[in-house]
């Protein structure tokens, strides 16, 4: 395993559904959580759409996988993101979002929820912060 | 995708590498057949893994890693099952892979 932890941000733009692109983000993910580094997911855009809540997606035959994005904490990512002019601009809040919550087990240390909605200057700073985004 | 598994008399379809193709038709007879095809004979050990297996994808839609596996284990049935020696201990093969196959989930996101 490297030393050095880099800051990957994960940055998702479009609909749940239409696309694959919001449930391979996922698992990209998930699967990049084994690595050790110093993960943030940010959704912006149509992408704030896949963290609503009460999803139905029957009628479209797709699997709703909007439950899986609850066990980002499971999978050690705490830093999720919302930006909250693509929010206002879709008549949605953070009531409207689900809550990932986020517990250390060895210390039980918890966080209820790790969603944090957060302004446009500040989406720019931790893209700048950022060493690697990966754009879906 | 023409495999399958011969459980009570009925045939299950599985994909190449045995995973039961509808996550819908597992039965639990389904997991005492494929443990006996890699010569293990299930305890209530065993399900207590599996049932937790299939509780965790109903809830999230998803089969966990097996560190994730192992850290949710230790909260939900003590700390003593909660490491990877006691669920190698129970299966050999890898208990994300194997205990997942077993009980009828797909393949774990993130077993890379």
């Amino acid at each position: 395993m490297s030393e050095v932890v880099k800051k990957f941000m994960y940055l998702n733009r479009k609909a749940p559904y239409g696309t694959i692109y919001a449930w391979e983000a996922l698992e990209v993910v998930l699967i990049g959580a084994a690595f050790d580094q110093d993960v943030s997911v940010m959704f912006l855009d149509d992408g704030v759409y896949q963290l609503t809540k009460g999803q139905d997606t029957k009628a479209i035959g797709m699997k709703n996988f909007s439950p899986t994005f609850r066990t980002l904490g499971d999978y050690e990512v705490k830093k999720i993101f919302v930006d909250r002019a693509s929010l206002e601009a879709r008549g949605l809040t953070q009531d409207d979002l689900v809550e990932i919550a986020w517990e250390d087990f060895e210390t039980e240390e918890e966080i209820e929820n790790i969603v944090e909605v957060i302004d446009s200057a500040r989406v720019g700073e931790l893209m700048n912060e950022s060493d690697a985004i990966f754009s879906f | 995708m023409s495999d399958t598994i011969e459980v009570d008399g009925k045939q299950y379809g599985v994909d190449e590498e045995g995973y039961l193709a509808n996550l819908n038709d597992w039965v639990p007879g389904i997991a005492t057949v494929m443990a006996a095809q890699d010569n293990i004979e299930l305890t209530d050990e065993h399900w207590d893994i599996i049932n937790f297996l299939r509780e965790y994808y109903e809830e999230y839609q998803i089969a966990p890693a097996v560190r994730v596996l192992t850290k949710a284990v230790g909260k939900k049935l003590g700390k003593d099952k909660g490491n990877s020696k006691y669920l190698y201990s129970l299966f050999p093969y890898g208990p994300a892979k194997q205990a997942c196959r077993f009980a009828g989930l797909p393949k774990p996101t993130g077993c890379v």
